[in-house]
């Protein structure tokens, strides 16, 4: 297969849409930014995608809530064109608010109807923060499907940067079901891959947790910002240790794999 | 239909805004207060169903994760319980009325509907009536832009606005040409005008000669145009210096006139330098510099100081917005890369009951400022990357807060040209009465009769607009959709066309300006300080591309009128003529201001103290100390990563919490081409000279850029002067020295400036108190790097590996923070010699970029003991050092020879603390060959900082961690 096509979605707000654009085209990816306004109107554009990436930012300034407006515009604008976008085969990632809008929308961690069953709310700190934390993905777990962390490290560097990352279920049952089906991707933890208080956990995140796929595994949510590690020089020790790839990377190598080796 | 929906946490979920005004109750000194819960209030009013208001509660709301709603407000038990209601005041834009608008649309829900949000707080516990009147003054609200809500008829009132009546509608003028003396200087006051006597008089024999009288659109116009904000008249007017200095013990005394201080000194440093890679320096909204071979970058730094001193997070709100617009309007609009804020803040455990009168206690000042450049940088998407934070009591009346952005363009795009016949076009944010004459207001004044009364100079920005503008601009921009923009600031519409069209002259309808409501007058429109709106002038052929690529982003572009070749300056409202001035006269028209300056060297003062025991603990101290300590707290508040380009971050180190020099960052993702960019201020030194507070200012951002392995060959800079009032003599005189510096400095260092701003008349008068600012230069630096991975930071890397110091130290002890900590005085401030500093720079450059240098620091606040403190700490290494190595000289007390303290703490200029592996001494030091350096210890693996003084004998040794503790504990908030 040629090499996949990408969709980056902005809105008023969106702000991290050239850098994820940018990760995707270095792994030979062909991509597109595309307004919401414009995806709405014509409806087609999604068919033509493999891949749709709604990046970090503060779409509609999270008035109300963070993510809120946008997912309320996809579930009532787009909710067909996704699902049959999801159904075909094509992969979803949603960074920062990308990832709430996801969480809000109901498409994570994901049922068909669409209903929200846990949120990204105010972290405890009560303020925004931009900090590098260590993430510890569940992708050794010959049980995980989730196609973007295949084969990554199991302890991984990215920085966060948000203020309403704190993630929460419904209730237990939601919190046990995404633990036996592996979906907990990823999980805040230090250096060595333990947990901890703050800041190792940033936010208060129930636990741990920093980012989810749906059953599928197509579809992937995370606060931290893979598309902010992507050169070695973004690490924020680089002109101490000259360090291999960067973690972020290898998230958006899998998603185009996964389309380039069929 | 008035609807009220409520939202709050759920029984079982954490309330963080509760809990963290819990805590803030507790710093008032309360401690009853048992819990507080926060209540989201949206207030609807419109034609809505029972079914469509919970249709929007539910669906677009609550989080019912974790939020429970209603549709009346929420019950809470009475008992010890109280309730405070904060809503904006009417004509404050309530930024997520937008939002919801837009929101509600999408749920198909079109019916006209105003929506206002209000804050409540349910306290629990027992307080009587004088500590609730503290928490909800000191914590919950600013009486200019909100007020207590008192019951909800008074609440829904707010919400109708004024139908303006135009039917018999008549221009009023202003009688002027009969006017006496005495009567003119009363028109400038009642209309608020800021025209001096002589101007008044000019203006007055202008419409004499025209035989009639101006409108009063025509007087504000020409107030704005010529205000001090917008003309610069100080600095460009008439000055009569005298100076007194020392030399050698005797009074020297020079008399200067000074014809256009800005064109003497700071500008003709530029003409004289002359670099080929300056592109346009002081004409457009921000200095351009080349960059690469295809794009150049433009930086600019404004100052926000008044609005913040009456509301801080708006005041730097709007700040950062008006600055980056600035980007935005030059040449046809740069894109932010990164921005930069400098704060200048009384100290936050000043006593509160010692705050005057209608002044915010500091650290209220400082968390909001802090949280309106937060707002507004990270919702746009701009890095912050770099600043600073200083501290004096002089800034209780009026803080400094310098907000900066860097942009970059394309080289086709970074000039402008207005055609005959263009339309211009505003775009963006709808108008109200915002900021018009930064008028006095209180909501007191409020009653159902007024119309929407905004709160004078203070306003709240909307990034969101702001980012949607950029963001569609840009697009026109490539798409070649416009000849010319600029942005509206000060002086709102006024000033933006009238700059537009001062060669061709303009025409425009008034009543085709969007606006937010109804009821405003014509020259409300024109004066109106708005935020987020640009100017466009658009070819007529090329006006239907362009309304439709803005609407296709949902931003509003209209045209208001054209340029017309007439050289006038024409406005209509409704068809009435309301101004007519020839742009000639706007312009050119301002009388030459005379005022006389003066400066004194204060009289020399020696240091006779004797050397302190514990040199230690002043070590821990220094670092304890408010400007010295980490400013994490703040840093990290700031996205300074987003847009991918980050290389060198504000904060740095084994556990990243180091305090790096400048900042790099690689604004084009695909070359290793990078941007440094960094800040030198000291207030402290202009107390007592400030010709070298401008040249150590000068000399502190490109030290900073020396540091990060950045060139001072490509290296422009900024001048920001914050002073007090220039009509005094003393304060006008030691701007004018301060000028000096900056020739002297820059132009020695061979660094051009392209850019700056001033900002007078900082002084707060309560009663027969007045608080008046130092006299502050800030010095903004950016260079351009070609490869960004030859960059270094400041953290130590290794142990056994060689420190060196490079660069002279003096006995310069004068306004160090050393001296400020044991309580004593010195006029000897350091002093800059900045051919020889050049040298320096260029060579250990060299070496840097030679790749020998593992780490680098500069000396600054705190001296060398400092600069090596803070290395060991980010790096987790310790140090040993030898103060008889280190280059010393006392040149002003020659007994100072030998004092560990003074060589420990001076804060001489031009210093840099560098990391050598010992493998690449040599090279090293014959790179560094015909610089002052001198190895001074090395890197070790233990946890110590130990300093060996003149006695031979450790006269410091402290743990790092315990440094570390010293330093990050101070504004750990």
């Amino acid at each position: 297969m040629k090499n996949p096509k990408v969709l980056v979605m902005r809105t008023a707000g969106t702000n991290c849409d050239i850098e994820t654009a940018f990760a995707f085209k270095l792994c030979s990816c062909r991509v597109d930014l595309m307004h919401i306004n414009c995806i709405v109107k014509s409806k087609t554009p999604l068919k033509k995608y493999n891949i749709l990436a709604i990046p970090g930012g503060f779409s509609y300034g999270d008035d109300i809530a963070a993510g809120k407006i946008l997912s309320n515009e996809l579930r009532y604008k787009l909710k067909d064109e996704l699902k049959k976008f999801v159904s075909s085969g094509g992969l979803i990632i949603g960074i920062c608010n990308g990832f709430q809008v996801l969480v809000k929308s109901g498409l994570l961690p994901g049922n068909k109807s669409f209903v929200q069953e846990v949120t990204l709310t105010v972290n405890d700190c009560n303020k925004f923060e931009d900090r590098w934390v260590y993430l510890k993905s569940n992708a050794s777990l010959k049980k995980s499907k989730c196609i973007w962390t295949k084969g990554i490290n199991e302890v991984i560097y990215l920085p966060v940067a948000h203020g309403e990352g704190k993630f929460v279920t419904k209730d237990k049952t939601v919190l046990n079901s995404l633990e036996k089906n592996n979906q907990i991707v990823f999980r805040y933890c230090d250096e060595q891959g333990l947990n901890g208080g703050y800041p190792v956990n940033p936010n208060g995140s129930v636990g741990d947790i920093a980012g989810v796929c749906d059953k599928t595994g197509r579809i992937l949510g995370l606060m931290p910002h893979p598309e902010r590690h992507i050169f070695n020089t973004q690490h924020p020790r680089w002109t101490r240790v000259k360090n291999s790839e960067p973690d972020g990377l290898k998230i958006f190598k899998n998603a185009a794999n996964h389309f380039q080796k069929r | 239909m008035f609807y009220r929906i409520e939202l709050r946490e759920k029984k079982g979920s954490y309330d963080p805004v509760g809990a963290t005004l819990c805590r803030d109750i507790k710093d008032l000194g309360i401690h009853s207060v048992k819990k507080v819960s926060f209540i989201h209030s949206f207030l609807i009013e419109g034609a809505l169903s029972e079914k469509e208001i919970t249709l929007i509660a539910q669906k677009l709301l609550v989080d019912d994760v974790t939020q429970e709603y209603s549709l009346t407000s929420f019950k809470y038990p009475l008992k010890d319980t109280y309730m405070i209601e904060v809503a904006y005041n009417r004509g404050v834009m309530d930024p997520v009325e937008q939002s919801f608008l837009k929101a509600a649309k999408d749920l198909n829900i079109n019916n006209e509907i105003i929506v206002k949000t209000s804050r409540k707080y349910v306290l629990k516990g027992t307080l009587n009536s004088s500590q609730i009147q503290l928490i909800t003054e000191k914590l919950l609200y600013n009486k200019l832009i909100q007020h207590i809500v008192k019951d909800q008829e008074s609440l829904r009132l707010s919400f109708k606005s004024k139908k303006p009546a135009i039917d018999n509608f008549k221009p009023k003028a202003i009688d002027l040409i009969n006017a006496s003396d005495k009567e003119l200087k009363q028109i400038s006051i009642q209309m608020q005008l800021y025209l001096n006597i002589v101007e008044m008089r000019t203006i007055k024999d202008f419409f004499s000669s025209l035989n009639r009288n101006p409108t009063d659109c025509e007087l504000e116009t020409i107030a704005q145009t010529w205000s001090e904000h917008c003309n610069h008249k100080t600095l460009r007017g008439n000055i009569h210096y005298t100076e007194n200095t020392f030399k050698d013990g005797r009074i020297v005394k020079k008399e200067i006139f000074i014809k256009n201080l800005l064109k003497q000194t700071i500008m003709k440093v530029t003409r004289l330098l002359k670099k080929s890679w300056c592109v346009s320096v002081f004409q457009d909204n921000s200095g351009i510099i080349r960059f690469d071979d295809k794009n150049n970058i433009c930086f600019k730094v404004e100052t926000h100081n008044h609005p913040s001193a009456l509301e801080p997070f708006g005041g730097a709100n709007t700040g950062i917005g008006g600055v980056i617009r600035d980007c935005l309007g030059t040449g046809l609009g740069a894109k932010p890369i990164l921005n930069t804020d400098i704060f200048c803040f009384a100290y936050p455990d000043h006593p509160f009951k010692k705050v005057p009168a209608g002044l915010l206690h500091p650290k209220r000042v400082i968390k909001g400022v802090v949280s309106g450049v937060r707002d507004y940088g990270n919702k746009m998407g701009i890095p912050t990357v770099n600043g600073s934070v200083l501290f004096h009591d002089r800034f209780l009346g009026n803080p400094l807060v310098y907000c900066g952005t860097i942009g970059i363009m394309p080289k086709s795009k970074s000039f402008k040209r207005v055609n005959k016949s263009d339309l211009i076009v505003v775009v963006g944010g709808r108008t109200g009465r915002d900021g018009i004459h930064g008028a006095t207001f209180s909501s007191s004044d409020l009653t159902h009769e007024s119309e929407e009364v905004s709160s004078g100079a203070v306003q709240i920005g909307n990034p969101i607009e702001e980012k949607k503008v950029t963001d569609v601009i840009l697009k026109a921009r490539d798409k070649n959709l416009y000849t010319a923009i600029t942005d509206c600031g000060a002086g709102g519409l006024s000033s933006a066309v009238g700059e537009m069209g001062s060669i061709l002259g303009a025409r425009v309808d008034l009543e085709k300006v969007p606006l937010k409501y109804d009821g405003l007058t014509y020259d409300e429109i024109w004066i109106s300080e708005s935020q987020e709106r640009m100017v466009l002038s658009v070819q007529p052929r090329k006006i239907n591309s362009l309304i439709k690529l803005f609407e296709e982003e949902d931003v509003e572009a209209t045209v208001i009128g054209e340029f017309t070749g007439s050289k006038k300056l024409e406005l209509f409202f409704h068809a009435h003529k309301v101004c007519d001035l020839d742009m000639d006269f706007l312009h050119d028209g301002v009388p030459r201001l005379e005022k006389k300056a003066e400066f004194s060297e204060p009289v020399p003062s020696k240091i006779t103290f004797k050397q302190p025991k514990d040199l230690g603990a002043f070590l821990n101290k220094l670092l304890a100390s408010y400007d010295i300590c980490s400013k994490e707290w703040i840093i990290r508040q700031y996205d300074h990563e987003v847009q991918g380009s980050s290389v060198i971050k504000p904060l740095t180190g084994i556990v990243n919490d180091g305090p790096s020099d400048a900042s790099v960052v690689r604004p084009v993702l695909n070359s290793k081409k990078a941007v440094a960019v960094s800040n030198g201020i000291n207030f402290r030194y202009g107390m007592i000279d400030p010709f070298w507070m401008a040249a150590s200012a000068i000399d502190e951002a490109l030290r900073q850029i020396v540091c990060v392995g950045g060139s001072i060959e490509r290296l422009a800079i900024l001048d920001n002067f914050c002073w007090g009032n220039p009509d005094k003599p003393d304060k006008l005189g030691s701007l004018v020295r301060c000028a000096f510096g900056c020739y002297y400095a820059a132009g020695d260092f061979g660094v051009p400036f392209i850019s700056g701003k001033d900002s007078l008349y900082n002084e707060f008068v309560s009663g027969k108190q007045t608080i008046d600012i130092p006299g502050t230069i800030l010095i903004s630096a950016m260079s351009v790097m070609d490869d960004a991975t030859k960059a270094i930071s400041m953290d130590f890397k290794n142990k056994g590996n060689l420190i060196y110091i490079v660069g002279n130290t003096f006995d310069e002890l004068g306004a160090s923070h050393y001296l400020d900590i044991i309580n004593k005085d010195s006029t000897f401030v350091p002093k800059v010699n900045a051919k020889n500093a050049k040298k320096t720079m260029i060579k250990l450059h060299k070496a840097i970029n030679k790749g020998l240098v593992k780490s680098c620091h500069d000396c600054s606040e705190g001296g060398m003991a400092v600069a090596v403190a803070e290395m060991c700490f980010a790096g987790a290494f310790g140090a040993k050092i030898d103060l008889t190595n280190v280059p010393f000289k006392a040149i002003n007390q020659s007994e100072l020879e030998d004092r560990d303290d003074v060589v420990l703490f001076s804060q001489s200029n031009s210093r840099f603390i560098i990391e050598v592996d010992p493998g690449n001494k040599a090279v090293l030091e014959e790179t560094l060959k015909g610089v002052v350096f001198s190895p001074i210890g090395e890197v070790t693996g233990e946890k110590f900082l130990e300093i060996q003084g003149f006695s031979k004998k450790a006269i410091i040794k402290e743990d790092i961690f315990k440094l570390k503790e010293s330093w990050q504990k101070t504004l750990r908030w």
